[in-house]
Parts: structure tokens; C-alpha cells; sequence
């Protein structure tokens, strides 16, 4: 029974304790806080924010590395259930992490072959042939070749862009459908980046890959995704198609975003960038209402710092959390 | 016109270190002029040379150096001909000053930021020296846009931007004529390093500081760019306006480059550099580029001169000879 809907995200909290003492409870970090979003089948997303902002913990509690507080991800429509042993295991064959240290990320004592093989001797793929063909054929998509040359190599005999399309190759060994990219090329050169990216997108394309791709970078996702998730303060503020969002941000804070981000252009010495004051919110104590009205120009008094929220709905795929839609939605 | 008063300009820098597997020639040939309230942005991939430029300049060396020459002009006096104490008495610091990559993370966590802020300023530390100086860091402390009350706090009591800025007071304190910054907001998220960015514009425009600007974010340097040199493989391939620069880039390597930054504005197709840049132990004695280059041909084989292609406009490559 296949479903049209690869991951469905609904309400999604990951709260973390502070303790005083090990064991006096003093507060909670609300690092993720009320995520909902679908994503399709063979869909590239791309969730952006800045650092705080809990997108690499949204990445982990989808991965099942982290423990929900609240909501539930579904996964062919099926529930994540963290505690079922079977089906964690399950679950963890069919999603593909990509880290973003690659050098990190690969043990230094194994060999392109060995951290390729692992994952599939773990999972139980006995034939040793199948295995072979796999790590050729995976090596190859990722263009590693000649293969041979690779597949002894260590990891420290690759350049960075390499390691990384070691990390993406084991990742995608045990042919999942859904890859978790967390910030896959901020490690590399900019010449590497654009390479790496277009590797992944070819992969998603050519087997039907759901992708969510983690990123500071807003001026790559337009290569590289359908559907852009702006992150703030542990909520998703707006949400559409990467060119609604482009041509028309809505959220001010995404507008801040597009703002600050500059072009490759010698006119940009002459003029200065409008920046929001301040800095981003502490998620151990997010301001009340919406997360950005301290910093945010459009503040509606009465408003903005009393109510967070709801989502309206701009046409489309386009929703965005701000007060300022109010009357259109 | 700028005299040569001016002026800041190397000449024919070579740097090489030496390690147990040979010599790594890490800045080789580097000639460059810049003017007065001028910022020139030095751009290329990691290892290709550009902070060991950096770290020349200011003689900021580790002990494995091989060969260290060349001419480095600064109000037409040749420093590189100075002695070491005394470059370290007159020249770092109070005339040439850096920011290093990360600097951030290493201000002193349990000394007060004025305190650091300062400590350039004062050599005895006590009495009116002192107090002087402490005028002097309020001061820049105003010109980078830190609240005065944060004199007085812990370095981890401040967030990153601010600590970024903290660290730009230090190197500004001192009033220099020329100040390094190596990738001054690579640390930084977007909307703190468009802040800094805009620090970094102010006060260039308000005072006239010279700045060299390391990095490897084309888009971001386009900001603050009067000047733009490329460099590849230890050497500068490309140096002109950044003007010209950005618009019609010259060299393969810099065409290519340019071609693989993202834009919002407009839909163009990237491109991207296949292959490496050489290894810099013994490098080739061909051009550096020529593995990589699309345009290459027979005499590529051979070292290409810096060719003159435009006036202030140098080019390393053989295509237009």
C-alpha cells in the first residue's frame, strides 16, 4: 500500500530539561516546538534558519534520535514509535542521514569498502556478491570512480569533497526513500559545494528520493528543493514553493533573511543591508505571542506580543504565521 | 592622484615552508598595490595560500619557514627590511593590524573584554596610560557599535556578532594604517555577518581604514571590495578592481568561480570545478591551473607571466599574451 504522503510531521515538540543538580527540573528548552508539515514522495524540502534555531533537532527527532515530547511522525503512514526495538530498526534502513562533518562523520580506521559494507552486514544482507554490486553501484552514482581506486582508500586520503560523498554513499547503501541532509556542504569549498548539491539532487531525482535538506544558506535551496520551511525560534514561520517564497517572503523575518543575503554584484559597496535589531530568541525562554515580534518592524501592538500566531493560508502550497495576514486569511 | 606615501604595495613575495615530506610553497610571487581607505578582498579556495599571505604580511610565522622574500611597501618604507624587534615595535599592531580566522572563540574567558581591548595600548598598565587607553576603547567601542556598559562583561557573556566585534575594537584600537581581516564572518550566522558587514562598511567609509578582507565568500565580499585579487595554488592569478573583477572576470579560474556563486535574483546555471587544485609540495612548473582548465593549450605547459590586460588589471595566464 503505497502512500502519496512519504513523512507526515504533526505537532512536533522536542523540549529538553534543565537540571540544577542533576536532578532539580528548572526549565525546558523548547527546541523544536509545534512543527507540522507533509512531505510527498520524491520531494526535495529545504528548512532554513539560523543556528538556535532548531533545525538540527527537528532533523534528529525525525531521524528518531531524539525523543519526542509531543506529536508524532508518521512514516508511510505509519507511527514512529521510538520504544518498538523491530520497528526502529525498520525505520532506520529506510531514512538516510547525511552529516555535516564529513571528516567527523567517518571512522578513520575503516576503509571506503568496510563503511560501506557495514551498514548492510548489520541489516542482513548475507550475499556477498549483492553487497559488491551495491557499493559499485552507489559509488558510482555518486561519481567515485574508478571505483577501484576508491573503494581501499581512508577516509583521510580524500579530499573533503570526497569524504562527504563518502557520508551521502553510505547513507544511501541500504536504498532508503527519505534522506535527512543536515547541513551537507557548510563544511566544504564553495567550487565543491555546488557539486555536491547537484550530486544530491541527481540521486533524488533518479530514485525517487524524499530529501530534507538542512541549511543556513538560503541562496542554494532554490537549486535544490521544491519547497522551502523558513525556521524560527523552534517553529515553522512560513512554508511554500521555492519560488512563492522567493518572489514574495511574507513572513519579516524571511524578508530579513532574503535581505541580508547578498549577491555576487561590485554595486553592493554603496549601500547598506536592512538587519533587524537584536538576536535571535533563548528557547529556554521564548518571548510570549510570536517568537520575532522584538525584532520584528511590522509589530502590531496588543497583538503580536500578547497571541502567537495561527497559520494563514496565502494560496497554494503558501502559508505563513503572522499577524500582519490576518484579514486576508 | 595618491603619492606613493600612500601607498601600501607588495612586491614579489615568496613564502615557503619547509616539512619532512619537502618544501610547501605556500605564497609564491605575490605583487599587488593598494591606495589609502582602499579594501581589497583576497578570494580563493582553502589552501590556496591566501592567509599565509596574510600572515606574511605581518610576519606572523611558525618556526618551519624556508624561504621568506620580497618587498612589502608601507608609506614607502620597505618593512621587510627591518629587523625583527623592531618590526615588532613599530610595524605590528600599531601599524599593520589582524583579525584572525575564529578569533571569537579565543578571546581570554576570565579577563574582562576592556581589559583585553586594550592591552595594546598600554605597556606599563597603570596610572594615566591606562586611563588613556581606556578613553581610546570606549571610543572604538562606539565606532563598531558595542553598548559602553559591555567594557565591563566576560567575553562569554556576549554573543557571537558582539564578540566578533570585540575583536575588531582590538585590532582597531591601535589606529592602523592597514588591518588583515581573515574571514572576518564565516563563523557568524547570516544576519549577524550582514550586521558585521555593514560595521565593517561604516567605518571604512567614515574613517577611511584600509582593509585586506581573506575569504572565500565571493557573494559576501562584493560588500566591501574595492580591489580583488584571486588567488590559486599560492600564486595571485588575477588582481583589478572589483569591478572589473566581478563583471568580466579574465583568468579560467576566476571565470569559473564567479560562475559557481548562487544567486537569489537571478535563475543562472552553476557551474562547478571538476578535479583539485595542486598539491602545494613542489608544485608544477607548468601553470597551476592547467589540470583544471577548460582553455588549455600547448603553452600552457610553461609558467604564464602576469600579463598587463587592462590598466590595474593583471592576469596570470597565456590566453592573453
Amino acid at each position: 500500500m503505497e502512500n502519496e504522503q512519504l513523512l507526515e510531521v504533526k505537532k512536533l515538540q522536542t523540549y529538553f530539561t534543565l537540571r540544577k543538580w542533576g536532578f532539580l527540573r528548572v526549565g525546558e528548552v523548547k527546541a523544536v516546538d509545534g512543527v507540522d508539515f507533509d512531505l510527498r514522495r520524491g520531494e526535495a524540502v529545504s528548512v532554513v534558519g539560523e543556528s538556535g534555531c532548531g533545525k538540527s533537532t527537528l532533523a534528529k527527532t525525525i531521524l528518531a534520535l531524539e525523543q519526542p515530547t509531543g506529536g508524532q511522525v508518521y512514516f508511510n503512514g505509519k507511527a514512529i514509535d521510538i520504544t518498538d526495538k523491530e520497528h526502529l530498526e525498520w525505520y532506520r534502513s529506510q531514512v538516510g542521514y547525511v552529516q555535516q562533518d564529513p571528516y567527523g562523520a567517518l571512522p578513520p580506521f575503516m576503509t571506503v569498502r568496510r563503511i560501506l559494507e557495514e551498514p548492510m552486514v548489520i541489516n542482513g544482507i548475507k550475499d556477498h556478491k549483492e553487497r559488491e554490486r551495491r557499493i559499485y553501484q552507489v559509488l558510482e552514482d555518486l561519481k567515485m570512480t574508478p571505483v577501484k581506486e576508491f573503494i581501499n582508500k581512508f577516509p583521510h586520503m580524500l579530499s573533503g569533497g570526497q569524504q562527504q560523498r563518502g557520508v551521502i554513499a553510505r547513507s544511501k547503501i541500504l536504498e532508503p526513500s527519505l534522506l535527512v541532509a543536515d547541513e551537507p556542504v557548510s563544511m566544504l569549498d564553495p567550487s565543491v559545494r555546488v557539486e555536491i548539491l547537484e550530486l544530491l539532487r541527481k540521486l533524488q531525482l533518479d530514485y525517487n528520493l524524499g530529501v530534507i535538506y538542512i541549511t543556513h544558506d538560503l541562496s542554494t535551496v532554490r537549486y535544490f528543493s521544491e519547497r522551502i520551511f523558513v525556521m524560527y525560534g523552534g517553529k515553522l514561520i512560513e512554508k511554500g514553493e521555492v519560488e512563492d517564497i522567493l518572489a514574495n517572503p511574507s513572513h519579516p523575518y524571511t524578508r530579513a533573511l532574503l535581505e541580508a543575503i547578498s549577491d555576487p554584484d561590485p554595486e553592493n559597496v554603496n549601500t547598506f543591508k536592512k538587519v533587524p535589531p537584536g538576536e535571535p530568541p533563548s528557547l529556554a525562554s521564548p518571548p510570549p505571542g510570536c517568537r520575532f515580534h522584538p525584532r520584528c518592524p511590522d509589530f502590531i501592538e496588543g497583538k503580536c506580543e500578547k497571541e502567537v500566531p495561527p497559520e494563514y493560508e496565502l494560496g497554494g502550497e503558501h502559508k505563513v504565521s503572522c499577524w500582519l495576514y490576518e484579514k486576508e486569511g | 592622484m595618491n603619492t606613493q606615501n600612500d601607498q601600501f604595495r607588495v612586491e614579489n613575495l615568496y613564502l615557503s615552508f619547509s616539512t619532512r615530506r619537502g618544501t610547501v610553497q605556500a605564497v609564491e610571487d605575490v605583487t599587488f598595490t593598494m591606495n589609502r581607505g582602499q579594501t581589497m578582498v583576497l578570494v580563493g579556495e582553502s589552501g590556496c595560500g591566501k592567509t599565509s599571505l596574510g600572515r606574511a604580511i605581518l610576519r606572523l610565522l611558525p618556526r618551519n619557514v624556508q624561504d621568506y622574500r620580497g618587498k612589502v611597501f608601507l608609506n614607502s618604507q620597505d618593512i621587510m627590511k627591518l629587523s625583527r624587534e623592531k618590526f615588532r615595535r613599530e610595524i605590528r599592531w600599531k601599524k599593520i593590524a589582524m583579525v584572525p580566522q575564529a578569533a571569537m572563540n579565543s578571546l581570554n574567558p576570565v579577563i574582562k573584554v576592556s581589559e583585553q581591548v586594550i592591552e595594546p595600548l598600554i605597556k606599563r598598565g597603570t596610572g594615566r596610560e591606562r586611563r588613556k587607553a581606556m578613553e581610546k576603547a570606549r571610543e572604538v567601542f562606539q565606532l563598531v557599535g558595542v553598548p559602553q556598559d559591555f567594557l565591563e562583561r566576560y567575553p562569554f557573556e556576549l554573543s557571537g556578532g558582539m564578540r566578533q566585534r570585540v575583536i575588531l575594537a582590538m585590532a582597531l584600537i591601535t589606529n592602523p594604517d592597514l588591518v588583515i581581516l581573515d574571514e572576518p564572518t564565516s563563523a557568524l550566522d547570516l544576519l549577524t555577518q550582514a550586521n558585521i558587514m555593514n560595521v565593517l562598511k561604516r567605518i571604512k567609509q567614515e574613517r577611511g581604514f584600509t582593509f585586506i578582507l581573506i575569504t572565500h565568500d565571493i557573494a559576501t565580499s562584493s560588500e566591501l571590495a574595492d580591489l580583488a585579487g584571486i588567488m590559486y595554488a599560492g600564486q595571485l592569478v588575477e588582481f583589478s578592481r572589483a569591478y572589473n573583477l566581478f563583471r568580466e572576470p579574465f583568468h579560467p579560474y576566476s571565470r569559473k568561480l564567479m560562475a559557481s556563486v548562487p544567486s537569489l535574483q537571478e535563475k543562472k546555471e552553476l557551474e562547478y570545478l571538476p578535479g583539485q587544485p595542486p598539491s602545494l609540495l613542489e608544485p608544477p612548473q607548468t601553470c597551476r591551473f592547467l589540470d583544471r582548465c577548460p582553455d588549455s593549450f600547448e603553452r600552457c605547459e610553461q609558467e604564464p607571466p602576469v600579463i598587463e590586460v587592462k590598466e590595474g588589471h593583471q592576469v596570470k595566464c597565456w590566453l592573453y599574451k
